[in-house]
């Protein structure tokens, strides 16, 4: 009896597991070992050299023209940048979310049915297009620019291709992954701890501040990883709204395994880049269980 | 074994979880109904009726003992297998059909022509009086009006026996009551025997054949609620089961039981040693100081309406209920003395 | 005095509404402008829709994309109801399970896509429709999943008891009253992995081979080439069947159980 029901189990599992190892868990274990290897000449990947870490070393100092390792900024100023505008993204994109989903958990059943069904919207249309969107508000023989160099007096105002322009793109992209998750966390909310800390004579700001926002902690943390992880990953949005100054990780890797052809190294990026947000969750999750027990 | 009985239950037992959790829910039990009996299973919140009922039914399979219906093995047949039909709690209407069709639901499973199938619907239908809603949805029905359906569609296909785990729980008293002549009725014209749950013992003694009261797994004590009620056997069951007096004392070698700070009552057969005798607040009687086996004080005296209920203190410092249907009876005064008069008939002795 | 209300948060709320749909809402303005310059606008036309009707680009990238997004979702709604069936009762590994299970939702897309590619093209797979289908299936397995399972978890045992009880066998309860319970969180499921699916553009960006372009990639090296009112329609068009879909799927979500 128990016998039969854990196999039966096994056979529903296997398709969905069979999938996801075969076309997640081995093409990233394959990554893996590619990351060690080295391009061959045709622009392919050399499967018979011995695997090193050149292509990590690569990342950080490259030879000169007498043989030395020199440092080489290239790599690090665009880790540096994703990391920073993932970083900047997912502070806008709080600052923004949580008074909507504060707000949304206080409105009606049919008001937050519907503000719901507006936020969640965004979430599922097309990245690409969103994005183009705002390529459209920005460019150069816009009306947005040309208002705007109307009101600035000293010179022509550039809004496109630069790290802003790449900050709204993102914060655009990932907002309503940040609300989503706040929102959840108020929807659940108990008023009445806010009635007593008025009651317990404070003011509306002062409990918004001591009570609200740590019980909102998870969903902070939460939407803050939903947010961050995928703005790390961002291809779409620094190619469109970006220039040359902007890469990022995600225009690294593509320009490796496109144009520059050097896979090998892509798959370095690609798993420094895991690497990455592997450390961020595991902090989050230490640092979550650090607060847990109480 | 005989066919006698419609279900037949022995030294079943069953645990949840496994190794150091393991919990025992049901240890040992034994019971076997008879045809065309109500039966009930009476108990507190979490004594393993529910489980009973589901070993029963089949949704969970005995880790020991068999489970008989109409003579047939049935302990490891699985739940379609069994001539047996649930109400549930919940009643678990399939939403996404209409009324008509979940009272059909069963008899299609078995293969009826569709013309059968709707003539025996609505024959159910009829027998609860909910065939003008044949066509609606479950959740376009009131609760009383769900639990009807529920009814009609479990006695649809005539099942051998019917499970019912506290069918009324969720009605309101006045529905309930008018239900519970409802469902008595109903087992008497459909001739199907009823295994029925319950936690309310007024509803057990007014409706049942015969009442198991049940307790952390075992059953304590079985048969008719008259018996269940005046002859107790066990101190839990005497207190579970409407207002009863307890009173500490002690059997003498010579037979007769003697209270507390007080005289001997004359009831026979109790080994000697600490006993604990009771009595129901009816079968007590006030009588002149000194004139019964104890005096007690007054403390406090309730009109109910149709009775008198007197609270008195023991010279040991229980309290004592009399229930007093002669409202005409001499009352005496608040905080005044007066002498317990405790029928040696209506005593029940168990040992402590 | 409401509680739950907090000053400016109703103002920050609609500058942020309006932060998330003017963008949307001019890119469809546009699209019916008929002057070829962003910049002026002449008057309102379906010119450009009927452009981008005629041109034979897009309607290959169109047919390729809702081949493969109503393969893959097909696909991965299958494989997800059984694992949600299978997930439905503790069992040891169940965590590791649902781990794995969301695994595509929480990897950055563009790793797993090169990921895949470099699988591919080291296996001498040949890119295009079939490698497409296979990476989308994948990825879109926890997007059916999910609405499944919470289907599932809203769902009282209790109904597929009585159907037992009532002489349903294991398949037949499973058909008759499992399954019609089940379907909105299906047919939810399904609508979320197929727009997932037809929204992709990364993992199709490195996949598609020759001749199959999907209308996502078709997009990028357009907008690549220069800004064109063709784009600011079909940009239009998929927007508005994204918003169709999901606004299908919420009201599945919320049909009452
Ligand atoms: N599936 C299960 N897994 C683990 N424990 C269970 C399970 N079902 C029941 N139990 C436990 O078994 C005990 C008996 O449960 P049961 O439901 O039979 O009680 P009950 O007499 O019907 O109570 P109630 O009047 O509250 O319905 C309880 O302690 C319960 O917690
Ligand atoms: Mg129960």
């Amino acid at each position: 009896m128990m016998q039969s029901a854990a196999v039966r189990q096994l056979v529903l599992l296997l398709p969905a597991l069979g999938v996801i190892v075969l076309l997640i868990g081995v093409p990233l274990g394959l990554m893996g070992w590619v990351s060690l290897l080295e391009k061959s000449a045709s622009a392919g990947v050399d499967w018979q050299a011995s695997p090193g870490a050149g292509n990590y070393l690569r990342l950080v100092w490259e030879e000169d023209f007498d043989g030395r390792m020199i440092l080489n900024p290239t790599y690090l100023v665009i880790f540096l940048r994703s990391v920073l505008q993932a970083a900047v993204t997912t502070l806008l994109c709080l600052v923004l979310g949580l008074p909507v989903a504060l707000w949304m958990a206080g409105l009606t059943r049919t008001g937050r049915m519907v503000m719901l069904l507006l936020v969640t919207i965004p979430f599922w249309t097309n990245l690409l297009v969103r994005n183009y969107a705002w390529l459209i508000i920005l460019r150069e023989d816009g009306w947005t620019t040309a208002v705007l160099n109307r009101l600035w007096p000293f010179g022509p105002v550039q809004l496109l291709y630069n790290d802003a322009a790449v900050a709204i793109g993102l914060t655009y992209s990932f907002l309503p992954f940040m609300i989503l998750p706040l929102y959840s966390v108020f929807e659940k909310f108990d008023w009445r701890l806010i009635e007593a800390a008025l009651d317990l004579g404070a003011t509306r700001r002062r409990a918004l501040r001591r009570v609200v926002l740590p019980l909102a902690l998870p969903g902070i943390v939460a939407g803050s990883l939903l947010v961050f992880i995928p703005c790390l990953g961002a291809f779409v949005t620094p190619a469109l709204l970006g220039g040359g100054k902007t890469a990022m990780l995600g225009n690294v890797i593509q320009a490796q395994f496109g144009p520059a052809r050097n896979w090998p190294f892509g798959a370095a990026v690609s798993i420094v880049l895991l690497a990455i947000m592997l450390a961020v969750m595991t902090a989050m999750a230490l640092w979550r269980s650090r607060r847990a027990p109480r | 074994m005989t066919d006698a009985h419609a279900v037949t239950i022995e030294t079943v037992s069953k645990s949840f979880g496994r190794g150091q959790s393991a919990v025992r829910v049901l240890d040992n039990v034994s019971v076997a109904i008879g045809r065309r009996e109500f039966f009930t299973l009476l108990g507190p919140s979490g004594c393993g009726k529910t489980t009973l009922l589901r070993l029963i039914a089949g949704f969970e399979t005995a880790d020991g003992g068999t489970i008989r219906i109409e003579g047939a093995d049935l302990t490891k047949a699985p739940p379609f297998h069994r001539p047996v039909n649930t109400v549930f709690q919940s009643y678990a209407l399939f939403p996404h059909l209409t009324v008509e069709q979940n009272v059909g639901f069963a008899l299609e499973e078995q293969g009826l022509p569709r013309e059968e199938v709707r003539r025996r619907a609505g024959e159910a239908l009829e027998m609860v009086r909910m065939q003008a809603f044949a066509r609606r949805r479950p959740s376009e029905l009131s609760g009383g009006q769900q639990q009807r359906v529920a009814l009609a569609r479990a006695l649809a296909p005539r099942p051998k026996v019917l499970l019912l785990d506290e069918p009324l729980s969720a009605l309101d008293l006045k529905l309930r009551k008018a239900m519970q002549i409802e469902l008595k009725q109903l087992q008497a014209e459909a001739g199907i025997t009823f295994v029925f749950v319950t936690h309310d013992q007024e509803e057990a003694l007014t409706l049942s054949d015969r009442v198991a009261v049940m307790q952390g797994g075992r059953i304590l004590q079985m048969g008719p609620p008259r018996s269940i009620y005046e002859a107790p056997t066990h101190r839990f069951v005497a207190d579970f089961i409407g207002d009863i007096n307890l009173i500490e004392a002690e059997a003498l070698a010579g037979g007769g039981v003697r209270l507390a700070g007080g005289g001997v009552v004359p009831v026979p057969g109790a080994t000697p040693g600490r006993v604990t005798l009771a009595i129901r607040p009816e079968r007590a009687r006030m009588v002149a100081p000194g004139a019964g086996v104890v005096d007690a004080t007054l403390v406090h005296s309730a009109f109910l309406g149709t009775a008198m209920l007197h609270k008195l203190e023991l010279p040991d410092g229980g309290s004592f209920l009399i229930r007093e249907a002669d409202l005409s009876a001499p009352m005496p005064e608040r905080g005044g003395r007066v002498g317990l008069c405790l029928p040696a008939e209506a005593l029940q002795v168990m040992q402590a | 005095m409401n509680l739950r209300r907090f000053p400016v948060m109703r103002e920050i709320s609609i500058a942020v509404l309006v932060f998330l749909y003017v963008p949307v809402i001019v890119l469809t303005v546009y699209s019916f402008n008929a002057n070829r310059t962003a910049t002026v606008w002449t008057h309102a036309s379906f010119d450009w829709y009927l452009r981008i009707l005629a041109n034979p680009s897009i309607r290959a990238a169109t047919w390729n994309s809702i081949v493969l997004a109503g393969t893959s979702a097909t696909a991965a709604t299958l494989i997800a109801l059984l694992a949600a069936l299978a997930t439905r009762r503790a069992f040891p590994g169940r965590d590791t399970t649902e781990t794995l299970l969301r695994l595509p939702l929480i990897l950055p897309e563009i790793v797993v896509a090169v990921a895949t590619l470099l699988l591919f093209v080291s296996l001498g797979v040949s890119l295009g429709l079939g490698a497409m289908i296979a990476a989308h299936t994948a990825f879109c397995i926890p997007f059916a999943y999910l609405p499944i399972r919470a289907r599932l978890d809203g769902m009282s045992g209790s109904y597929e008891e009585a159907a037992q009880d009532l002489y349903a066998d294991r398949f037949r309860t499973f058909r008759r009253v499992t399954m019609p319970l089940l379907w909105p969180g299906v047919m939810a499921g399904f609508t979320l992995a197929f727009v997932t699916s037809l929204d992709d553009f990364l993992t199709s960006f490195f996949l598609s081979g020759p001749g199959t372009t999907t209308l996502p990639v078709y997009i990028f090296s357009a907008i690549r080439a220069g800004i064109t009112p063709e784009i600011n329609a079909i940009s239009t068009v998929m927007l508005v069947i994204s918003i169709l879909l999901v606004s299908l799927s919420f009201f599945l979500g919320q049909l009452r159980r």
